[in-house]
């Protein structure tokens, strides 16, 4: 047992706080996040030659084959950063998707090019009525003399705008809320017949509404077997939600350092905010929210990296549990103990806490996982 | 990072599974299992099996006789002796007096009193707090007046576990009046049976007698059972909580018993199904049992930190607070579980289990209420959860 961090796995985090501290203040994430296409392509780039587009895929296509617990290094950073470049989209959802259904040929064709930053994808799986159940599908794909013919809608695909590729799920056969039935398909961007509505979220990333109108596709854009998808999609929802836990940890280590910090440096009543036993308490509530998030999250990654299902999902729905009480008791708690200027727009500790709201909702909230893991115990 | 056992803790995990099987007595892992209270000769008689095996005292250095274990193997020793319901030893002697002993003390008091320790042949009690000093411990003022060859004390220490067993107490005792509080403290070793210490008992909220308030009236205490010098006190206090605590957290234990709150809540029926069923209770055992993984996960954090040579620091002042919240919380449940039957009374059943009599709804039901009520003191005593959040704010977010 070691719960230590490797040499490799230190000199990737080491390279990422280099990038944070040097290349990616708050004030250039805010102008990125606000202008054009809500990131940089530059900064994308730069992943690309950082390697950290390939830490999860396999060395075949061009990947370091990190594992989970590489990538939530990563996420983590993503976290402490808020950082708003579309490496979920399409490194963690659609990268995974095409690593874990892709038949050979479309990983080669679609892979490399992720890896070297020249590719950029999504996943559409959301729809209006399916909340947190990723195998209520009712957008139909209907097999044609060519191919497939798409009609239905998405919700909240992220990231759409900037993909050349999206893959979406479409119910092949059964009905809307059959686990059966359910297939990937990988369409263009320009298909006719897909329309978008693109909008910025509250978080400050970006994110579309979808439509899909008569919108013909080959053959060979079916990716995974036809009407068995649904489990490689809960697959990659899980191991999607459990990168998004290692961000949380690095969200709230943020928060929590910076409203430590602003207790020591804010005076009232002619003395520091942190003399106040009971700001002291809040701020010790709030740290050890942070320790037990993180070990959550590692026993989250570790879980994923082994082979016990059951251990998988208790692990994680537990991690996600945790990561809707941090919303409260860190979140909450780094705004009100910032005082009014914890709710303006100029401090970033409100742009944290709005990120962490929001990462309570992404793949299911905490209700969601805390009745999962009670139908596991 | 690798959660994973090697070859060789595997094997030695085995080895301690066998050693418990063979030489655990059942009536002892009957009674901790239904949560019968505990007598002297149940620690004592556990002990010396303990000790006969050289299993007695895995924190102490070898060469005085310890074990030498790795800090992964302490940690499947105590994640061993949790899920085969092993009493846990009492902690006064062995991993209070014997850590300062082994530390601060002399070699004469460490040849006389650790032998004694390890076979449990020589009881110890703590006295620290008064009726006085609580978490402020160091307003306490137990007098011990230098007479030369001896001190002569004069005073009151309260709330002393197993005061009514006890053989010696150490204890916090003022010898000078400085100006600052902590500074004219001594740490004296005081024998129960001398002329002058009487021991009153405490009846706590369930009913039982397991700890006391002492009262010293000029006990004569010889020089030589002055631990460090004079006014050492304070650091030796301050050293016996930082002292290494794996199992601060009881993650075993408290893992043992939410298996036990399952099984009760699947048997147990609720709108005419199984408790466990329902929506609500479900969630709240989720709950508590999401908790316990984040506590098992943060000390395992805490122990590969150790195997790598750092010291722990304050993390036990977390899993302090987040290990005794858990204990709480599951009581609470398992009282909550059982409905109606938590409300009977049986004071010799909370002592000998159910002997004469039939038991009043599910056997276990009677312990419940009463452990609930008794388990309020964990987040009180060692320093009570408020105070291990105030050396948080202060160590680690230096505040």
């Amino acid at each position: 047992m070691n719960l230590e961090l490797t040499e490799e796995q230190l000199m990737l985090q080491d390279s990422l706080g280099k990038f944070l501290q040097n290349e990616y203040s708050f004030e250039q994430r805010q102008r990125l996040s606000r202008e054009g296409i809500g990131y940089s392509e530059k900064n994308w780039q730069q992943f690309a030659e950082m390697g950290l587009l390939g830490i999860a895929f396999e060395e075949e296509y061009g990947g370091f084959n990190f594992g989970m617990t590489g990538l939530s290094i990563v996420m983590e950073a993503i976290g402490r950063g808020l950082i708003v470049e579309p490496y979920l989209a399409t490194v963690v959802l659609a990268g995974q998707l095409i690593q874990l259904a892709g038949n050979e040929e479309q990983k080669q064709a679609l892979l490399p090019p992720l890896i070297e930053g020249e590719m950029k994808l999504a996943f559409a799986y959301a729809e209006r009525q399916g909340r947190y159940d990723v195998f209520d599908v009712s957008l139909k794909a209907e097999s044609s003399a060519k191919g497939y013919v798409l009609n239905g809608s998405k919700s909240v695909v992220f990231n759409a705008e900037t993909a050349d590729k999206i893959i979406v799920s479409a119910r092949t056969s059964g009905e809307q809320r059959d686990k059966g039935g359910i297939s990937l398909f990988i369409v263009n961007k320009d298909a006719v017949g897909l329309t978008a509505r693109h909008y910025q979220t509250v978080d400050g990333l970006r994110a579309s509404e979808l439509n899909f109108d008569e919108v013909e596709i080959a053959d060979d854009c079916l990716l995974g077997s036809l009407n068995e998808a649904n489990p490689v999609i809960e697959q990659v929802i899980e191991l999607a939600a459990t990168a998004i836990c290692a961000e949380g940890v690095g969200v709230i280590s943020e928060l929590r350092e910076k409203t430590v910090e602003y207790l020591k440096t804010r005076k009232q009543f002619s003395q520091t905010l942190g003399h106040f036993q009971v700001l002291q308490h809040r701020a010790v509530d709030m740290f050890m929210t942070e320790e037990q998030i993180r070990s959550l999250s590692y026993l989250a990654a570790i879980k994923l990296d082994g082979e016990d299902k059951k251990e998988q999902l208790k692990a994680l729905s537990a991690a996600k549990v945790y990561l809707g009480d941090a919303r409260t008791l860190v979140g909450e708690q780094a705004a009100q103990l910032h005082g009014g200027i914890g709710v303006t727009d100029e401090l970033d500790v409100a742009h944290y806490y709005k990120r962490l709201a929001m990462l309570n909702t992404l793949f299911g909230d905490r209700d969601f996982h805390l009745q999962r893991f009670s139908q596991l115990l | 990072m690798d959660l994973d056992y090697t070859p060789e803790e595997k094997k030695f995990q085995l080895e301690v599974r066998a050693f418990l099987q063979e030489s655990y007595p059942k009536q002892l892992q009957e009674k901790v299992a239904k949560g019968i209270a505990l007598k002297k000769e149940d620690y004592v008689v556990w002990q010396k099996i303990l000790n006969e095996k050289g299993w007695v005292a895995p924190s102490w250095p070898v060469e005085y006789g310890g074990t030498g274990w790795s800090p992964v193997q302490k940690y499947i020793f105590e994640d061993e002796c949790g899920a085969a319901n092993c009493l846990r030893l009492a902690s006064f002697g062995l991993v209070m007096i014997a850590p300062v002993l082994i530390k601060f003390g002399n070699e004469e008091q460490k040849q006389k009193y650790l032998p004694d320790v390890l076979n449990s042949d020589v009881w110890w009690a703590q006295g620290y707090s008064e009726p006085n000093a609580g978490s402020d411990l160091a307003s306490l003022q137990t007098k011990a007046e230098n007479k030369g060859d001896h001190y002569i004390v004069n005073g009151s220490k309260t709330w002393t576990t197993h005061g009514h067993y006890a053989d010696m107490m150490f204890a916090l005792v003022r010898t000078s009046k400085e100006d600052k509080k902590q500074k004219g403290i001594s740490f004296l070793l005081i024998d129960m049976n001398a002329p002058g210490v009487t021991v009153e008992p405490i009846i706590t909220v369930d009913g039982l007698h397991v700890v006391n308030q002492v009262f010293l009236e000029d006990v004569k205490v010889p020089v030589e059972n002055l631990v460090g010098v004079e006014g050492d006190g304070w650091t030796i206090a301050k050293y016996l909580l930082q002292h290494e605590r794996t199992n601060i957290a009881q993650v075993p234990r408290s893992k043992k018993q939410i298996e036990r709150l399952k099984e009760l809540a699947s048997n147990e029926m609720h709108h005419g199904k199984p408790l466990l069923e329902d929506v609500f209770f479900s969630a709240k055992i989720a709950e508590i049992e999401i908790e316990l993984l984040a506590l098992e996960m943060t000390s395992l954090r805490a122990l590969s930190k150790l195997s790598a040579g750092e010291p722990p620091g304050s993390t036990s002042s977390l899993l302090k607070i987040k290990g005794t919240e858990v204990q709480q919380k599951i009581t609470a449940l398992l009282m909550e579980s059982v409905g109606y039957f938590s409300f009977p009374y049986y004071k010799d059943v909370l002592m000998n289990g159910w002997e004469a009599e039939e038991p009043v709804g599910d056997e276990q039901a009677t312990f419940f209420a009463s452990h609930y009520f008794d388990w309020r003191k964990t987040s009180i005593y060692g320093g009570s959860n408020e105070i291990q959040k105030n050396i948080i704010a202060k160590a680690v977010l230096g505040l």
